[in-house]
């Protein structure tokens, strides 16, 4: 590469950044004072390109960049006045999962106010040209992008220190409770801190309309960019996040104008695993103290006799109907398995894991692939399929051990984000967005009632394993080390390499689920390994209750159901799904499982 | 000598916490390590656990050099710990507890097949009746009094059948009157079964009651070593705790 295409490239990484910084800055903002994740953020940022879009053609562009941004600073603040402030205390999981009910209902809203194809916006009135730098043109946007990220870097670093309002921010930051006890108004803080942070995000949807349409997929792409560059600079640090989206900037910007822009993700990945190795708090952060929720002791509820009923009772489901019941009857078997996996991590383990869809997703296409590609007999892939999952869980499960809590959760979510654009972009393997067609069971197992009972065995012989391991020495001290990681050390137990291990069974259970859905199916696409797949697992099993292993197999049971009858009947599905997570976490905190117990303890 | 450690050193940042500090404990012996808050106790005893590495020096379990290892390698080695805030198991009961301990000793911490309930409950009940705790084996350690908490540790602490008991400030939060009961027990296990103790104490009628030898740690370094009653009257431990010369 020349000279001149290398400092063209840099700018282009540097034009980048900008957006990138707006957006982390803000996430890291609202994460410092009030402890919570906001999944929506890259929907905050969504709803910023199109209301500018919108707002456009009627005041000009130039006005409508900061009345988006005043609109979206509206919307977070009432996102914060009616929902955030009822689950500040809640577990992280529950937050994180409310969040992402609002990506869903934000995300509806768009697609109803604005529909849904793309949205081009309007050029910025006086940067439409280029100026030449080293011989060759460069965008005047562009360099004003470039001059973007700094100059709002250095107004958020004046706020910061010099006004009482960032000194309050950077109290509660440092000490929440302190803050508190020192008189600050916290209601009115956490407010104007949400309102600020999605007040960036809005700006920095605004900003890059010139550059790109607005649509209805930029939000999740959006966030898991933001969480790179939140993990990797350091939560709550924004001099932190003003480095992280530099670095991850440049690097996309020299792996596209290399020519390898699908080594980007790749080196991405490096990146992150190279820096949470060396400083597991980012660059610039400083270790969190761990909220820790309640001990709520988990339960066994007596259920083999009535699990054992059931089983029994499906088997017969065959001879009274071969028709869409059946069909829909194979979906909760493959979800209970996918669901009763993700279980082993969010109850024994303690880890919340957002991107559980990846091993499942990695099961499918691995079955897709082996009887597509290398011609395996159906048997064969069904069952080497999921070791595909396995590795894919012991490669990242080892990265994400070292984390916990919040960092776990968007370690997993960004690390699940990589998987999709690779399959989803790698359509000489895995088909692209089209996916893979024509995946098929065998002959003796094509029928209905017989891939049925295939499914039932299955799901049967792995909800049974799962439970053994539960109870097992290794079940019992993966417990032990989420109680406590500290005592655990000191009693001979090896933290990590149980979590890593627990990681393993996962993954691979997950992969089950997911080559029985392939064959179930017929056909796959990269939504198969989506967030959205991922967040179903967790609704399913919070659904059910995360405190039994029976919770997550009602859970995905219900969900399924649920799913199956809404999607078909209701238009907006979406929201309707973010409904019910929101009122789970309003309503039912501790699941199905803590209903049942309350009352059979009555 | 079961312990001995040689030069420690640790700094964090340009806080020089524990410099050039050196002892060693034999088997039977208990020993008190003591100093005003900030004297580097605490920083001490994560080096001999593991949970912190030493920046210089060295530290020898019978002979073996353990610094840097990790925690869970240490405890195969026979260290037991118990903590200054106490960390249990706060969604099991307490026999589970002791069980769980037991499990790990056994090596089974990756053992799928078996159910983890009904293993060593025998045992686990010896090591409670040890503490006074086997009434109160079923029930959840999250309810616990936190003397009774203290005890459950101990247990938990004895199950790898340790050469060396490191109890960062065993008796604190205990009432008064359980304070001399925990200790006397302690005493007791050192002379029966050989085991080298190791405690720091904010206590000092525990430290000088039943400590063997007190080692005294100021601002990192150790400025005297020796029997209770000449610690007692050492005019450098005045000074620094009483501040009269």
């Amino acid at each position: 590469m020349s000279g001149s295409a290398l400092l063209l490239q840099f700018l282009n990484g540097l034009a980048g950044a900008s957006s990138l910084f707006l957006i982390a800055a803000g996430l890291s903002l609202i994460f410092g004072v009030s402890r919570i994740v906001n999944f929506a953020h890259g929907s905050l940022f969504m709803l910023g390109m199109y209301v500018c879009v919108w707002l456009a053609p009627k005041v000009g562009y130039w006005a409508s960049v900061p009345l988006a941004a005043m609109l979206v600073a509206l919307c977070g603040a009432l996102i914060e006045v009616g929902l955030l402030r009822r689950i500040y205390k809640a577990p992280e999981l529950l937050q994180l999962l409310a969040t992402f009910a609002l990506v869903l209902v934000i995300k509806d809203f768009a697609l109803w106010a604005w529909g849904p194809e793309d949205l081009l916006g309007p050029r910025a009135p006086g940067l439409t040209g280029a100026v030449p730098i080293a011989g060759r043109q460069f965008p005047q946007y562009d360099l004003f992008l470039i001059a973007i990220g700094p100059a709002f870097f250095v107004l958020l670093h004046l706020l910061l220190t010099r006004t009482r309002f960032g000194i309050l921010v950077r109290a509660a930051t440092e000490d929440r409770e302190m803050a508190s006890a020192l008189g600050v108004n916290q209601r009115g803080l956490f407010t104007a801190v949400f309102a600020l942070g999605a007040a960036l995000a809005g700006i920095g949807g605004a900003l890059a309309i010139p550059r790109e349409p607005a649509n209805l997929e930029i939000d999740l792409a959006v966030v898991s960019d933001a969480f790179v560059v939140v993990v990797v600079g350091g939560m709550g640090s924004i001099p932190g996040a003003f480095l992280a989206a530099l670095l991850i900037a440049e690097i996309k910007a020299f792996c596209i104008g290399l020519g390898y822009s699908e080594l980007t993700l790749v080196a991405e990945f490096i990146v992150m695993a190279v820096v949470l190795i060396a400083r597991p708090w980012g660059l610039l952060g400083r270790p969190i103290a761990e909220l820790r929720g309640r001990d709520q002791a988990d339960f066994r509820l007596a259920a083999t006799k009535p699990m054992l009923a059931m089983l029994a009772v499906l088997a017969l489901v065959p001879i009274a109907t071969s028709g869409y019941a059946l069909v829909l009857l194979t979906d909760v078997l493959v979800f209970v398995i996918f669901a009763v996996s993700l279980h082993l991590l969010l109850g024994p383990a303690g880890m919340v894991s957002f991107g559980h869809a990846a091993y499942f997703g990695l099961g499918a296409y691995g079955a897709g692939l082996l009887v597509l590609r290398y011609e395996a007999p159906m048997e064969l892939a069904l069952l080497a399929a999921p070791l595909l999952a396995l590795t894919g869980a012991a490669v990242f499960g080892w990265l994400c051990v070292r984390l916990s809590g919040i960092y776990l959760a968007m370690l997993t979510l960004a690390l699940a984000q990589i998987v999709w654009s690779v399959v989803y972009q790698w359509d000489s393997v895995t088909g692209g967005s089209n996916g893979l067609v024509g995946i098929w069971p065998a002959e003796w197992l094509a029928s209905r009632p017989a891939y049925y009972f295939l499914a039932l065995v299955v799901c049967a012989l792995s909800v049974g394993a799962l439970w053994r391991i539960v109870g097992s020495p290794f079940g019992q001290a993966l417990r032990a080390c989420r109680d406590s990681p500290l005592r655990s050390e000191a009693i001979g137990i090896n933290v990590r390499a149980q979590q890593w291990a627990a990681f393993a069974i996962a993954g691979t259970f997950a992969g089950v689920a997911g080559s029985l859905y392939a064959f179930s199916k017929g056909s796959i696409s990269p939504e198969t390994l989506s967030v959205p797949r991922s967040v179903d697992a967790l609704v399913m099993v919070l659904l059910g209750g995360v405190q039994t292993l029976v919770g997550p197999v009602l859970g995905a049971a219900l969900f399924t159901w649920l799913e199956d009858s809404v999607s078909r009947e209701v238009a907006y599905w979406r929201a309707g799904i973010g409904a019910v997570i929101l009122l789970l976490v309003l309503a039912l905190p501790y699941g199905i499982g803590g209903l049942l117990r309350k009352w059979s303890s009555r | 000598m079961v312990l001995s450690v040689e030069r420690l050193s640790k700094a964090y940042g340009g806080v020089q916490a524990v410099r050039d500090v050196s002892f060693s404990v034999a088997a039977g012996e208990m020993v008190a390590i003591i100093g005003p808050n900030g004297a580097g106790k605490t920083t001490c005893f994560n080096m001999l656990n593991g949970q912190l590495s030493p920046d210089s020096g060295d530290i020898r379990l019978g002979g073996s050099s353990i610094a840097g290892v990790p925690p869970h390698r240490i405890w195969r080695l026979g260290v037991g710990r118990t903590f200054q805030v106490t960390a249990t198991f706060g969604s099991m009961s307490v026999r589970e507890n002791v069980q769980t301990a037991l499990r790990s000793f056994y090596r089974e911490n990756f053992s799928f097949g078996r159910a983890a309930g009904a293993r060593y409950v025998e045992e686990a009940d010896a090591l409670l009746e040890r503490v006074g705790m086997r009434d109160q084996g079923e029930r959840a350690c999250a309810v616990l009094a936190y003397g009774d908490l203290k005890r459950v540790e101990l247990a938990v602490a004895l199950a790898n059948r340790p050469r060396l008991l490191l109890m960062d400030e065993p008796t604190a939060g205990m009432a008064p009157e359980e304070r001399g009961a925990l200790m006397q027990l302690v005493v007791d296990l050192a002379r029966r079964e050989r085991l080298a103790v190791l405690f720091t104490e904010h206590d000092m009628s525990m430290v000088f009651g039943y400590a063997s030898r007190v080692i005294v740690l100021h601002q990192g370094e150790v400025i005297a070593e020796g029997l209770p009653e000449a610690i007692r009257n050492d005019a450098r431990v005045r000074e620094v705790y009483l501040g009269d010369a």
